[in-house]
């Protein structure tokens, strides 16, 4: 569907280099970086509103470097929704049907499209009277009206407050799954990927740094930036020595046993039990050490244990915290699968 | 309350001090010559001439930076390229340069000596002495305020809404018309109003390229030369009526109402 190969592009500040990608048909693909990645970027240049100074890009098998982004079926969709403010919401939506050679079914499609959204009361209005969740609905509405193959989105759900944002991500994957539209979507929030892709990428400083189904990315990052950031708090400088990894002075049961002689291990928050005497489990790994510091995180406790100078983050319902009556300075046990350590 | 400091009480008086150098003289002269000498005036076919001459290559140059400089402003403002600066700089000179150098060096390029004079006369341009000189006197002047009200206008639109409206399936020539003109439809028009202002009030480059036909702001000056103050200012107070009333008839008729929400 969409083929990137070897894709370099300088834009200010910016600098992408050897971007390559490949996203199927019909895919929901999240591109996830930290802010400064250069996300925004490759997503124009995939729109073709940046130029590219090497590589091609091409959709559905046409070549689409040098097109014009008018000629390229591909829709885009901002953080700051970039609807017209002279146009009412109606004109807003229907803005690219002059445009479209097929013609006809577009009063259905503008009809379902007002249902769907929930926008039916909107459409006289202008857009500085509505409000975020509303004009995310117009500007998607007005995206899809003109049936794009591929349609980007630029952190559709961060501007928004944390309601809207759980609405709207219902909403995508409904749209995602109700039509054959491509969706492209950049985001710095790894909890957005997990609910709505099926294959992601992530970008560091202007290159791609790994790709995959978000499962492999979540479960075996190929890096320690992509481990941090998805989400994996324990990443360490390892040494291995068979299937066991040397960290510090620790030693760690690892499986399968690793080949290198030095490499990183991770392991999530969430597979690391805290107790309070040593578990009769079939886990391999358990330590004890002492609570250094308890994190509020809403539902959740992040309890920091340090295991002589090892730092382990861990998970805790606020729950079983209490049950353990955790606090800082006590001494625990905490144990975890050798499958839980992943290495690279 | 809390108590006003110094810095207060002087910002205020210089304030005032600013606000009463500018109106005094403007009220000065506007209530100087009486009804029955205002009316006189009216009937004088030279000042009636004078004025609609000054108002028609006024809006002519305006008219023409409106045609050369839209573009122009918006690739300024939408660019970023080496030597920008120094194309914003050579836009700029015309309101640095004094006003008899414009006259100047506007003739020494039209006069017959230069192959550019040489060559408009043969196709029957005159420059000296005439209404197209004028307006092109005007024109130099008036156009640097046009590019840069407008640059700062197309500046203010985000590029997202162009790029959004490509992606429906706009060329660039439709989106320019349906998006980034109806949204700088209000810098388009302040920098008319700015240029036509500048146009109609220049003096020094017109009166060495064309003393004849005269505009406004030459009758004037010949009016005080040859008869004195009393008979300069009920022509000033003409011109001054006639460009408020239309600056202010084109802001009402062109800004749109504030939109129903």
């Amino acid at each position: 569907m969409i083929d990137i190969k070897g894709l370099k592009v300088h834009l200010g500040e910016f600098r992408l280099k050897d971007i390559d990608l490949s996203i199927d048909e019909g895919e929901f693909f999240v591109l996830m970086g930290p802010t400064g990645a250069g996300k925004t970027v490759l997503l124009e240049a995939i729109a073709g509103l940046v130029p590219i100074l090497g590589g091609t890009i091409s959709i559905s098998g046409r070549d689409a470097t040098r097109l014009a982004p008018e000629q390229r079926g591909v829709g885009i969709m901002y953080q700051d929704y970039a609807l017209f403010p002279h146009l009412t919401v109606t004109r807003n939506i229907t803005y690219g049907l002059r445009y479209q050679k097929r013609k006809g079914t577009s009063e259905k499609l503008f009809r379902q499209l007002v249902d769907d959204l929930g926008i039916g009361h909107l459409l006289h209005r202008y857009p500085e009277t509505l409000s975020g969740g509303e004009l995310q609905r117009v500007a998607l509405a007005r995206a899809l009206m003109v049936e794009p193959r591929v349609i980007l989105l630029d952190e559709p759900l961060s501007a928004l407050d944390q309601n809207f944002r759980e609405e709207i991500r219902l909403l995508l994957k409904q749209i995602h799954r109700g039509s054959r539209i491509t969706f492209f979507m950049v985001t710095h929030d790894f909890s957005e990927a997990l609910t709505l892709a099926t294959k992601a990428a992530i970008m560091n400083s202007g290159a791609i740094v790994q790709t995959g189904t978000i499962r492999d990315i979540f479960q075996k990052p190929s890096s320690s930036f992509v481990a941090n950031f998805v989400g994996m708090k324990n990443v360490f400088p390892t040494e291995f020595n068979g299937s066991t990894a040397v960290v510090d002075t620790l030693a760690i049961e690892v499986s399968p046993p690793h080949a290198n002689s030095t490499g990183h291990i991770a392991i999530r928050p969430e597979d690391i039990v805290i107790s309070l005497k040593p578990l009769e489990s079939s886990m391999r790994n358990s330590f004890s050490g002492t609570v250094s510091s308890i994190i509020d995180l809403g539902f959740l406790y992040e309890v920091h244990v340090h295991v002589q100078s090892v730092l382990f983050k861990s998970l805790v319902t606020k729950g079983s915290a209490i049950d353990l009556g955790l606090d800082i300075g006590m001494d625990v046990q905490i144990s975890f699968k050798s499958s839980a350590v992943h290495i690279f | 309350m809390v108590r006003k400091g110094p810095f207060y009480w002087v910002s205020i008086s210089c304030g005032i001090m600013v606000l009463v150098f500018i109106l005094l003289p403007l009220v000065e002269l506007l209530t100087a010559p009486s009804g029955a000498m205002l009316k006189e005036t009216l009937k004088d076919r030279n000042v009636i001439r004078s004025i609609w001459l000054s108002i028609y290559t006024a809006m002519s140059a305006a008219g023409i930076s409106f045609i050369v400089g839209t573009p122009l402003a918006y690739v300024l403002a939408r660019s970023q390229f080496r030597g920008k600066h120094f194309i914003e700089s050579i836009i700029d000179l015309p309101i640095v340069i004094p006003h008899p150098v414009v006259g100047i060096a506007i003739l020494s390029v039209a006069g017959k000596n230069h192959w550019l004079g040489h060559f408009m006369q043969e196709i029957g341009i005159r420059i000296m002495g005439s209404t197209t000189g004028i307006i092109t006197v005007l024109t130099f002047v008036g156009m640097p305020f046009y590019i840069n009200a407008l640059k700062s206008g197309f500046e203010s639109i985000s590029p997202r809404l162009e790029n959004v409206s490509r992606s429906l399936g706009a060329s660039m020539w439709s989106t320019f018309i349906r998006i980034t003109f109806p949204l700088a439809w209000r810098s388009v028009l302040v920098g008319l109003i700015m240029c036509c202002a500048r146009s109609i009030s220049e003096f020094g480059a017109v009166v060495v390229v064309a003393y004849h036909p005269m505009i406004a702001p030459v009758l004037i000056y010949e009016r005080y030369e040859g008869y004195g103050l009393q008979y300069s200012q009920p022509v000033a107070v003409w011109l001054v009526l006639v460009c408020l009333s239309l600056f202010l008839a084109l802001r009402v008729l062109a800004l749109p109402q504030k939109k129903a929400t």
